[in-house]
């Protein structure tokens, strides 16, 4: 399969890439590692006139300390993320989720911020960063904006990135010793998830949701439920409160719920154990 | 568009059009026909080649995005002299394949696999594996393929 014709620039700094992309057109896509958007556009589901590939801008690759967040660049690798000392000592739960993205040779082209941009409610990342509260930093030709993760995703495949703008940083509360866990439920290895859960108890609860619907979600029900007091089986019955979702051919929304449900219990008994 | 690069220690340039995948690159324009296209969806790992050592599935790069970059494709393994790579001598000796066709891509992942994991448990190379698939299902012995050239590896540099 091979995408439809399109124009290729090639950005070596973040200046250059606003400046493509705003001679670009509406058309004109943002392309990291690939490993999302590539297969849209073999499929021919995706067909943008012109891509406007960041995956050279070296600056863009980075974590950091700064005070009590961990901070990432956005063209960071998902094999970069998984191994990385600072990532493993204080947000284990993005460690461990980048690990389980896709397989060996998907995680050493794909990075977290094109996984981010992507917002693929079936995606694992994105959960992950709505468990541990993140925010993402976003550039455009009128500066830097902060994003909180939970006014990010927006509605299938959409965020609220505009057309104009690159994500540069994902920003992470530290979770150092932390309770966590994440439950990825599918038929095979390297699958999206049917329905996965990233689980985060510490001084911050998070639960959130993959494949649940058309975005990725949190499990607020599942959050109050465990700020009321409920304990893990009673707050993870609440786990599908309020959703729709998808039907495919690996499950129905019924089969979907209930395993949200079992999941989410699962996630919240080994966070808490830890 | 101008690319340039490394392919087997070989250096080569072409014209090629922004769309053309990594994989249609070495098999059609510098004519590598050893890295096959299976699935054509990044599922299948069949099409797995080395750039800069790391594993990466060609199916899913474009040409373009390997612009400067160093390629190591299953015809880049061998010796000069025609001395075969631990991971293809393992093959050999482990019966590591069937009807052949997704070898070339389980040879590469290993190799990358080997090189972040020089001494992995049986477990950590089928979840090494994740990204290939055999549809004659032979993993019994491609996993054994891998664990034997992980310890020819060990007794070499021992």
């Amino acid at each position: 399969m091979i995408p439809a014709a399109f124009e290729y620039r090639r950005a070596s700094n973040v200046e250059e890439a606003l400046s493509m992309l705003d001679g670009g057109g509406e058309d004109a896509k943002l392309l990291a590692g690939g490993h999302s958007l590539l297969p849209l556009m073999k499929l021919r589901l995706s067909a943008p006139s012109m891509l406007v590939d960041i995956g050279r801008i070296s600056d863009l690759s980075y974590v950091r300390e700064e005070g009590d967040r961990l901070v990432i660049g956005a063209l960071t690798r998902h094999r970069d993320v998984e191994i990385n000392p600072l990532v493993r000592e204080h947000a284990p739960l993005v460690a461990h989720v980048a690990g389980q993205v896709g397989d060996p040779q998907v995680r050493h082209r794909g990075t977290i911020g094109g996984s981010v941009a992507h917002g693929d409610a079936a995606s694992d990342l994105p959960a992950a960063c709505l468990a541990m509260g993140a925010t993402f930093s976003a550039v455009g030709p009128g500066g830097t904006r902060t994003i909180d993760a939970t006014e990010f995703f927006l509605g299938f495949l959409e965020t609220a990135l505009r057309p104009d703008e690159i994500l540069t940083e994902i920003s992470l509360p530290k979770a150092t010793g932390a309770g966590w866990s994440f439950q990825k439920f599918n038929r095979r290895a390297q699958d999206w998830a049917i329905v996965g859960v990233a689980a985060l108890r510490g001084e911050r609860t998070g639960v959130s949701l993959v494949n649940m619907g058309s975005v990725p979600l949190r499990a607020t029900a599942v959050e109050e439920a465990l700020a009321g007091g409920a304990d893990e089986a009673e707050a993870a019955s609440h786990a599908a409160d309020g959703l729709d979702p998808p039907s495919d051919l690996n499950a129905s929304p019924e089969y979907r719920r209930h395993l949200a449900q079992v999941l989410v219990r699962r996630a919240l008994e080994e966070a808490s154990a830890a | 568009m101008k690319v340039s690069m490394t392919v087997n220690g070989s250096h080569y340039e072409h014209d090629v059009e922004p769309r053309m995948l990594l994989v249609h690159y070495l098999r059609e324009v510098v004519g590598l026909t050893g890295t096959n296209v299976g699935c054509d969806t990044s599922s299948c790992g069949a099409c797995t080649v080395l750039i800069g050592g790391e594993s990466v599935k060609s199916c899913t790069m474009l040409a373009v995005q390997g612009d400067g970059a160093d390629v190591t494709t299953i015809e880049g393994l061998a010796d000069a002299d025609g001395q075969m790579h631990p991971v293809q001598e393992a093959f050999r000796e482990k019966h590591g394949l069937q009807c052949g066709y997704c070898t070339p891509g389980m040879v590469m992942a290993i190799v990358s696999l080997l090189d972040e994991n020089p001494d992995p448990t049986e477990a950590e190379v089928r979840e090494g594996l994740e990204g290939n698939l055999c549809r004659c299902t032979g993993y019994h012995n491609i996993v054994a393929a891998a664990l034997h050239a992980a310890s020819a590896k060990k007794a070499a540099v021992a």
